[in-house]
């Protein structure tokens, strides 16, 4: 048998179920890897090794009384740190919040709760998921556990590091512009970006209201497909919820390819990709055809226009919500002003890094008199076009597939004094978010030893449909290599 | 362009003190952000109407019923200073 930290959670829920082995045992192999990797990877801001054991000991409990202990009991997990856990730390990686204590639980995080959850600890992110490498975590960054000398992609790169060093089974993160894909792809993971308005938001630290979502990271389709089924779902705490039944996305894996139509938008795939990037997609595409689907390619013209909306956009609904950050109701305060604004202006300057000063900055300017319409209303009329390219590319194709980002993970420090650089890492996941569709990332291939990631997008709700699609890919990709952040090098 | 005195009166409306240093820094990097984003402006859409919000729900509405919320300690547990039940803050004028 594997080990127990590197097992799929399907495959250690079968285990539980059957009471082959016992939760705390899964827990102990866990907590046994995170104190032989953790050091190395740095994917925790807090380790909760007490609450998990006590979760880990209910869900033994409950299944030796012959009870049904909860779809998520037992299985290790790591929660990204911008969801509030009541009575556990939640940083959102920032010293602005580095001693709040949340009152309440995610309805994410309740609903787990509720399922058996076993958290392990709070992930690792860029401060206020703003980022695309993790370091832009006031703390520390996170490495990649395929090459410590490189970034698990962000702003969710706790979460995969966690999930991909074996320190976590499965994750929980957000996305606002390829926050759970992009870091997916980097750590050779599965993550799924769902529709906007399919899992609720409330308790997610907010950063652009109209694009956040919070989703699975997993170590297969399978996994991702029944973390999904636990978190999707209308919650009245959230005026952005959407009503609805959920689909049965376990059910959906299996149903093959056969007769699908698959579109490759040309403004994904240009400029900027390397060649074993370009290869592991033209591969994943060439598996497709074989099994029986039409690969041709789309046009959605509008989409070289979704990076410069989106940092229009993004930053402007950050500065807005970023405004609750004043040193009166939770947080920081810089004592020793004179008056009011000067607690603000110093308790903001001492809670800030750069990256989120610089975007309260953009977002500030761009919503400020005289630019409001040629920033901020431009750019949201260019969501509406972006929007209906992608409307009118699903009227001829199924899904959308392209990279999920135009190179694999690249070296820490590299694009940190650029970035404009570093957003450009998110070309190919930001316009998902802007036209409100669910996407799903899986691992296509290795690119000089490091994974690469594919984008399958999809239409509004259409996310069993994805996971169709996307597990018969894992069975045709055959993805099998794995990390060894011990040695700091794939294998 | 962006000029070092946008840059001192937007930092001033987002309630953010800035250094010297952060200043010249931020001048150099919001230009070259919104130099990138001006390629927006070449597209014409006149007779298009702006996004909100990606999904067309409007207006959730739900009965006004009283249900159990925070308590007045709750909600001033992270307060940096609350006395009485209430936030303490520096004086305003």
């Amino acid at each position: 048998m594997d080990k127990l930290y590197a097992m799929k959670a399907w495959e250690l829920k079968s285990l539980l179920e059957r009471r082959e082995v016992s939760a705390a045992e899964v827990l102990d192999s866990v907590l046994d890897r995170i104190v032989e990797v953790e050091g190395k990877v740095r994917s925790y801001i807090t380790v909760t090794e007490e609450e998990a054991r006590k979760a880990a000991a209910a869900a033994d409990a409950a299944r030796a009384r012959g009870e049904d202990a909860g779809a998520a009991a037992g299985v290790p997990m790591a929660v990204k740190d911008v969801l509030c856990t009541r009575g556990v730390r939640t940083t959102c990686g920032s010293r602005m919040l580095e001693n709040y204590l949340p009152v309440y639980d995610a309805t994410v995080v309740g609903r787990l709760r509720a399922e058996g959850l076993t958290m392990v600890g709070k992930a690792n992110m860029d401060e206020f998921a703003m980022g695309s490498s993790t370091e832009n975590s006031a703390f520390f960054p996170t490495r990649n556990p395929w090459d410590l000398g490189r970034v698990p992609g962000g702003s969710s790169g706790g979460s995969a590091a966690a999930v991909a060093a074996g320190e976590a089974v499965w994750a929980l993160g957000s996305d606002t512009g390829g926050s759970i894909r992009q870091p997916a792809s980097f750590c050779g993971l599965v993550g799924l970006k769902p529709t906007y308005g399919l899992v609720s938001r409330y308790g997610l630290v907010a950063f652009a209201s109209s694009l956040d979502q919070v989703g699975p990271i997993a170590r297969d389709v399978r996994d991702c497909a029944l973390l999904l089924s636990l978190l999707a779902g209308h919650d009245p705490l959230d005026s952005t919820s959407l009503p609805g039944e959920v689909p049965d996305y376990l059910a959906a894996l299996g149903g093959g390819v056969r007769g699908l139509k698959v579109g490759v938008p040309r403004e994904l795939v240009q400029e900027g990709l390397t060649a074993g990037v370009r290869e592991s997609l033209e591969n994943a595409l060439r598996l497709l055809e074989e099994m029986g689907a039409e690969v041709s390619e789309a046009s959605l013209p509008n989409l070289d226009y979704a990076l410069s909306a989106y940092y229009i956009i993004a930053p402007a609904e950050a500065s807005s919500n970023l405004a609750r950050f004043d040193g009166v109701r939770y947080g920081l305060r810089v004592e020793g002003a004179a008056d009011m604004l000067e607690m603000y202006g110093r308790t903001r300057a001492a809670g800030f890094g750069p990256e989120v000063k610089r975007r309260i900055m953009l977002g500030t300017y761009a919503l400020s008199a005289g630019y409001y319409e040629a920033y901020y209303g431009q750019a949201q009329k260019v969501r509406t076009l972006i929007i209906m390219d992608f409307e009118e590319a699903f009227r001829r194709f199924d899904v959308l597939v392209s990279p999920t980002s135009p190179t694999p993970a690249f070296g820490l420090g590299e694009k940190v004094e650029d970035p404009l650089s570093m957003y450009l890492s998110d070309v190919c996941t930001i316009p998902v978010n802007l036209a409100g569709i669910p996407a799903v990332s899986i691992p296509c291939g290795l690119d000089e030893g490091l994974p690469v990631g594919l984008q399958i997008m999809g239409k509004v709700l259409d996310e069993a449909n994805l996971l169709r699609v996307a597990h018969a890919l894992e069975e045709a990709l055959e993805f099998r290599a794995e990390p060894d952040p011990a040695r700091g090098v794939g294998r | 362009m962006i000029e070092k005195k946008d840059v001192e009166y937007v930092a001033w409306l987002a309630r953010l003190e800035l250094s010297e240093e952060e200043i010249e820094r931020f001048t150099r990097q919001l230009g070259q952000v919104l130099e990138h984003a001006e390629k927006i402006k070449s597209l014409d859409t006149s007779e298009i109407r702006p996004t909100s919000h990606p999904l067309p729900l409007k207006n959730v509405m739900r009965e006004d019923l009283v249900k159990p919320g925070l308590t007045q300690e709750e909600a001033l547990s992270n307060a940096p200073r609350a006395e009485g039940g209430y936030f303490v803050v520096p004086r305003i004028i």
